[in-house]
């Protein structure tokens, strides 16, 4: 029978990953996730969770360890951000080449300099090109349920995935979840060896030197790898959705039946979002809001559809690309909708960098902005509350 | 889209993540995708003199049953050393990929 208890969104990622009887873990703390690996040693040193817990020295060991025991067809997991996810980057492209299905959650935190320990998207806009898949959770539920839904992914699309959720926002916040019967997500995921890459009966060379010759295939490999998991996300997450009872698409609209000006955005400020849009309607304005919940593979056929009829779309960018055409999420958006018939205007946003609160004001600016770039154009990218 | 080296397995054909899963198989990899050109060697100038042969860093020339000299392009680089050496000019450089 399903659970209601009261956690924080990194314990519901403990949780999940306890459920998913996992083999190894490779844990190096970092804040804000630290109390994900703490959790799970809790689990595993009390005996709850048989699996292999591995202390390393940095997250590059940490995501190397997971490459190694993956390759032996362990379900493996790690966790990390920031500073962290930066130190795994070489490593994260050899964990999608070499299709190992490592799970991570990475809990959003701004990068360096200056020191910031809070909630922005920088860490994880700066891996978009790893190959690895991206899993965006806006509370404390969905980074349970994502995280489970990851291990399926990743076993089937033998894909690394990354289950994202906001710095403190969603990691930190208690919140009711429910936790399902761990028999159902057994069932959903059964503990099955996955295939043994490394072992003396079936030897295998893995990570070899790919010269001019084959490199360009190779890379393909993973390229196509991440094309077609497009169905397979998809698929699984319908699964997922009738097996527990929940309505997970990849991109979730509010208000976009008639919405004139809608904003883009990841992550827990749908919430906020959302509210605003509803009062705004409230008083006849016709907004609405997208929010993607799968960021790789990028839902571009979704989001076409979602946005049809629409005049302005606002992207609410929480990373920067300096010195780009556009920020990560605002790109992603314009090359996806550039084929559209009728073309929305796109307005820029960047809000919310380094864990500045995004308050009530300034969702009311960005559906403002938007409005107007639906009457005139859109304008320069808007940094909102920037100080002058 | 042109192919050079078609011998060369296609990326649906590798096995996943570039694993390499029976042992020896250096043999079958192609060291000389970078080659700008290949020797072609006329036969009816060639003096059968072996100087290409001594004189190849590679190897890449290989006498058949009956004498003859060939180019084992799986190993030519394309250095051109063999077409400076030929005494009778029976070598000439041709370019890849055009």
């Amino acid at each position: 029978m399903n659970k209601k208890v009261g956690i924080s969104g990194n314990y519901a990622v403990a949780y999940a990953v306890k459920m998913a009887d996992v083999d190894m873990i490779a844990a190096y703390p970092i804040t804000p996730q630290t109390t994900i690996v703490e959790k799970l040693s809790e689990f595993v040193a009390n005996g709850e969770l048989d699996a292999s817990y591995m202390n390393v020295e940095s997250e590059h060991s940490a995501i190397s360890a997971c490459i190694g025991a993956s390759l032996t067809g362990a379900r493996v997991f790690t966790a990390t951000s920031s500073q962290g996810l930066a130190l795994m980057h070489e490593i994260l492209f050899m964990a999608s080449a070499l299709r190992t299905p490592i799970v991570m959650a990475n809990v959003n935190r701004a990068l360096s300099a200056p020191l910031n320990i809070w909630n922005d998207h920088s860490d994880a806009m700066a891996q978009r090109d790893s190959g690895w898949i991206q899993l965006w959770a806006r509370s404390a539920q969905e980074s349970f349920d994502d995280t489970i839904e990851a291990f399926k992914i990743a076993e089937e699309t033998r894909l690394p995935v990354m289950v994202n959720l906001d710095g403190y926002i969603v990691s930190h916040m208690y919140e009711p979840v429910e936790l399902p019967d761990e028999e159902d997500v057994r069932k959903f995921i059964p503990s099955r060896p996955l295939e043994n890459r490394v072992s003396i009966k079936n030897a295998h060379a893995v990570g070899v030197v790919g010269p001019p010759e084959y490199y360009y295939e190779m890379k393909y490999q993973a390229i196509d790898a991440i094309e077609r998991s497009r169905h397979k996300v998809k698929e699984i997450e319908n699964d997922f959705n009738r097996r527990f009872g929940k309505n997970y698409r990849e991109i979730e609209a509010y208000g976009m039946e008639d919405a004139e000006a809608a904003l883009i955005l990841m992550g827990s400020i749908f919430g906020s979002a959302k509210e605003i849009a509803n009062d705004l309607r409230g008083k006849g304005r016709k907004v609405g809001v997208v929010s993607l919940r799968v960021f790789r593979p990028f839902p571009a056929q979704e989001l076409r559809e979602a946005l049809d009829g629409v005049k302005a779309v606002g992207v609410v960018d929480r990373a920067t690309t300096p010195g780009g055409s556009g920020n990560p999420l605002y790109t992603e958006i314009a090359t996806a909708l550039y084929g559209m018939p009728e073309r929305p205007a796109i307005q820029g946003f960047v809000a919310g960098l380094g864990g500045r609160d995004m308050r009530e004001d300034d969702f009311r600016l960005m559906y403002s902005a938007t409005e107007k770039a639906a009457r005139e154009g859109a304008g320069r990218c808007i940094y909102v509350g920037l100080r002058e | 889209m042109k192919c050079v080296r078609t011998t060369l397995k296609g990326w649906r054909e590798i096995p996943e993540g570039g694993t390499i899963t029976e042992p020896g198989s250096s043999v079958n990899f192609d060291v000389t995708a970078w080659r700008t050109s290949s020797p072609l060697i006329d036969q009816n100038k060639c003096t059968k003199c072996g100087l290409c042969f001594l004189y190849c860093p590679d190897s890449a020339i290989e006498i058949d049953v009956d004498g003859n000299y060939h180019v084992n392009l799986s190993y030519c680089k394309g250095c051109g050393i063999c077409a400076k050496e030929c005494a009778p000019k029976a070598i000439t450089m041709v370019k890849e990929g055009h």
